[in-house]
């Protein structure tokens, strides 16, 4: 079902937008995409050029940076016990938030990688970020609570975002280019981004999903992990440390997209349950789904003119998850 | 075998435990016992391995307890929990299943029928079968206890640690909880550590107890000898009693309420007003229960009532089930049978006798109905079976004052000696031998106490409360008997 849904999302994702690409057309030229000898006969050349090199990166970056988001959140959940908590509440999205803003803002460019400056300081930035907040909140506690890691963190993402505010009261022209990014974007990307993401996407992702039994049993209390043989030490850190490397870079090739890693693994957690092995895939499955379809609203809604992706994201994401939260506080109190 | 040598630790560097040693052996249940803050969960988090040892070591057949992976540690030793967060929907079975996280080996952890059949085993043991597909948030504390209690099962462990087990469950939950325990204790030689509140519970279950105060062992023995009154007064800084377990041969602790030594109310006192007679039935009433010992139909034994009847039946009184006749005899009549002990005489009750004796801070009120018909002398047993005719000599004392158990069963000692010599100077025979009676063949006797007052210790022939019984049993026995006699005599003579 995760899977139908997410090639539904694809397929529409690409053939709809200013221009619009019929459906047939853009399955025969995915097809052709992936097996060669699927020929292209009767196609506009135009539709193929949209499709393979505008319309097929945008989705597929969509569908990462939704499924990083995604994969991140359930396994913060899980391990944080939270079901509020998301890659934000570490101060991990701020981190990766505050290096590309820097970039900006100084109008860095490294050398040798020149244009991918930006994403690699966001990497950068969320990884000491997170390593900041659990040194910090080793510091407090040797044992390392949850409720020590999510206060630190959120000790972390206000002085993060107020560096953030700083940095934009400070800057004149590139005020509109901050702000455009912090909404969050996935169009105009190309193949490069891709590139970037794929590879922390997948080892994030595989490393998570081979953690799924350890956060079923972390999901019931560290102590109790603890009892059923869990090393929760080493555990709560590799955890961590894939939730923040896929956090890090879908905020960097896209910007801070919020309320996908809130809303997706609640809603993986209600269709299907809470357990982390399904949890974890379908999680990928739903978040990169959601995250074509909003951007699919954000470029058609009212076109030509684009809206920021996270403010689709947003709009959806608030108030679905403030009906949500009613109604299990209904469950619980009836 | 576990072994815990010279333990000391807390949480950041403030010792809670200390100096703590002890063993454990197969199939064996340790109790722990302590007042709040005294350390028992510290002790049982540190070997659960939670907490680190400061100082000295615990360990398992021979190994300390950090040279054990923590999946080994899984496999050895599991934790029922006071209470798991459970924030998330899981069903029961994949609650249950998650024990078998230290068996489980490889990347991809794969699932063998071994772990099924383990799974399936323990929530049948633990009655949990039927909940599999229940999701753990919707169900009872009572429920949510069993489904982890069947997870720590799940991991097959040698060690069970339980933390105050029955904190969420309700009465049957607790014993059914408790006797699940002590067979898989003897039968799968698993051994059990279980922190308790409750010291009756502890003492019913367990074969050792630990008794903790101010991180320090304060005993460690039998429940006998760790249960005593004083100790477990000292400990917990509180008033209790000790008393024996009516069926098991352990000791059982009742909290003393304050309002229970409450001086400052006017000391109640019994007094002739109490009591009402007519021809159908003597009552006396009191506005407080007394502590009663007594042999009667209704309330016979030991308890606290209020209400005590002496009822009139006729001689040709029969039924089977007397108790239960009596009960609604005196539900008809406005007693409510628990708080009433009834008795019942053919002897005509207007020959009843009573008087109030008083002797300094000590006075009793004794009431005698007695009729010598069925006389017998108890020292022949060689004699035809006798039919059951109801009581003829039945002897109430109510005694203002506080007594101790040996005071009751002495004075029912005395009471007896006096009544028999009463029978002998009267000169009542054994219709059957001729000889000398000692009583009837239904005698009934009871003994009523205030238990507010004077505290009286003792009640032989020689003590004030024995001089009083021994006088006021004399003089009212003899009164009734040459009452009833009197009237027999009459009745003869005028026939």
């Amino acid at each position: 079902m995760g899977a139908s849904f997410l090639l539904l999302a694809i397929v529409l994702g690409i053939s709809l937008g200013t221009v619009k690409v019929p459906i047939l057309s853009t399955i025969q030229i995915l097809l052709a995409q992936l097996f060669p000898f699927v020929s292209l006969d009767g196609i506009d050349q135009m539709h193929v050029n949209i499709v393979s090199n505008i319309r097929l990166p945008r989705v597929i970056l969509a569908g990462l940076v939704g499924a990083a988001l995604a994969i991140a959140g359930a396994a913060f959940q899980g391990l944080l016990r939270n079901p509020l908590a998301d890659p934000y509440t570490l101060g991990v999205s701020s981190g990766a938030s505050v290096g590309a803003v820097v970039t900006l803002f100084f109008q860095l460019s490294l050398p040798v990688i020149g244009a991918f400056t930006l994403p690699v300081l966001s990497i950068l930035f969320s990884f000491l970020t997170i390593f900041l907040v659990i040194g910090f909140a080793q510091k407090i506690e040797r044992s390392m609570r949850v409720e020590t890691i999510i206060l630190t963190g959120i000790i972390f993402s206000s002085f993060l975002g107020a560096l953030i505010s700083l940095m934009i009261a400070l800057t004149g022209e590139e005020l509109r280019q901050i702000i455009g990014w912090l909404l969050g974007s996935v169009s105009m990307r190309g193949w490069v981004y891709i590139k970037i993401i794929l590879p922390f996407f997948l080892i994030g992702s595989a490393i998570l999903i081979f953690n799924g039994k350890e956060l079923n049993a972390m999901s019931f209390g560290e102590e109790r992990a603890h009892h059923l043989g869990v090393n929760v030490q080493r555990r709560k850190h590799i955890i961590l440390m894939a939730g923040s490397m896929l956090t890090g870079s879908a905020v960097a090739v896209s910007g801070t997209i919020g309320f996908v890693g809130l809303v997706i693994p609640h809603l993986a957690r209600m269709l299907w349950g809470p357990d982390h092995k399904h949890l974890l895939p379908l999680s990928v499955l739903t978040g990169s789904a959601f995250l074509i379809l909003a951007d699919l609203v954000s470029r058609t809604i009212i076109a030509p003119i684009e809206l920021p992706i996270g403010v689709i994201t947003a709009l959806i994401g608030a108030p679905v998850f403030a009906v949500i939260l009613l109604k299990t506080r209904a469950e619980r109190s009836g | 075998m576990l072994h815990i040598q010279h333990v000391s630790g807390g949480y950041a560097g403030n010792s809670i435990v200390k100096d703590i040693s002890f063993e454990v052996r197969k199939g064996e249940m340790l109790g722990i016992l302590g007042p709040n803050g005294s350390g028992k969960t510290t002790l049982l988090k540190m070997i659960s391995g939670i907490l680190p040892v400061s100082k000295g070591t615990i360990s398992i057949d021979g190994t300390k307890l950090p040279n054990y992976s923590p999946k080994e540690l899984a496999k050895l030793i599991a934790v029922l929990p006071q209470h798991a967060a459970d924030p998330f929907s899981y069903t029961v079975k994949e609650t249950v299943s998650l024990g078998r996280y230290a068996h489980q080996k490889g990347w991809f952890h794969s699932w063998s029928t071994k772990d099924e059949e383990t799974v399936l085993r323990v929530m049948e043991q633990t009655g949990t079968l039927s909940l599999q597909h229940r999701n753990i948030q919707d169900l009872s504390g009572g429920e949510r206890q069993r489904v982890y209690l069947a997870q720590a099962l799940a991991q097959e462990p040698r060690i069970l640690l339980l933390d105050e087990p029955t904190n969420h469950l309700d009465l049957s939950y607790q014993k059914e909880l408790f006797d699940l325990l002590k067979k898989w204790s003897k039968e799968c030689e698993l051994m059990v550590v279980s922190i308790f509140h409750d010291l009756n519970l502890a003492g019913l279950y367990c074969d050792r107890l630990l008794l903790l105060q101010e991180g320090k062992i304060v005993i460690e023995d039998t429940p006998n000898e760790v249960l005593k009154q004083e100790r477990i007064q000292n400990v917990y800084h509180t008033k209790i009693a000790k008393q024996p377990h009516p069926k098991v041969p352990v000791p059982q602790m009742v909290l003393l309420p304050e309002w229970e030594n409450d001086q400052s109310e006017e000391v109640y006192q019994i007094d002739p007003s109490v009591i009402h007679a007519s021809s159908e039935r003597i009552v006396v009433k009191t506005e407080q229960p007394l502590k009663t010992m007594s042999s009667g139909v209704i309330g016979s034994g030991t308890g606290w009532y209020q209400n005590f009847v002496n009822r009139h039946v006729d001689k040709s009184y029969n039924f089977s089930d007397h108790k239960q006749e009596m009960a609604d005899y005196l539900k008809r009549n406005g007693f409510i049978p628990g708080e009433t002990v009834g008795m019942m005489t053919a002897v005509k009750l207007e020959d009843v006798t009573y008087k109030l004796y008083v002797d300094g801070h000590v006075s009793i009120f004794v009431v005698v109905t007695a009729g010598v018909g069925n006389a017998i002398d108890a020292s022949v047993i060689d004699r035809e079976v006798y039919d059951y005719t109801p009581g003829t000599i039945n002897t109430w004392i109510f005694v203002n004052g506080e007594l101790s158990e040996e005071a009751f069963i002495q004075s029912i000692m005395t009471a007896t000696e006096v009544k028999v010599k009463v029978l002998q100077n009267e000169e009542v025979l054994d219709l059957n031998t001729g000889t000398l009676a000692t009583g009837t063949s239904t005698d009934s006797i009871l003994i009523a106490a205030t238990q507010k007052g004077t505290s009286i210790e003792y009640a032989g022939s020689f003590t004030q409360l024995g001089r009083l019984i021994s006088k006021g049993v004399f003089e009212c026995t003899t009164e009734a008997i040459r009452k009833s006699r009197m009237r027999k005599e009459g009745m003869s003579s005028s026939v």
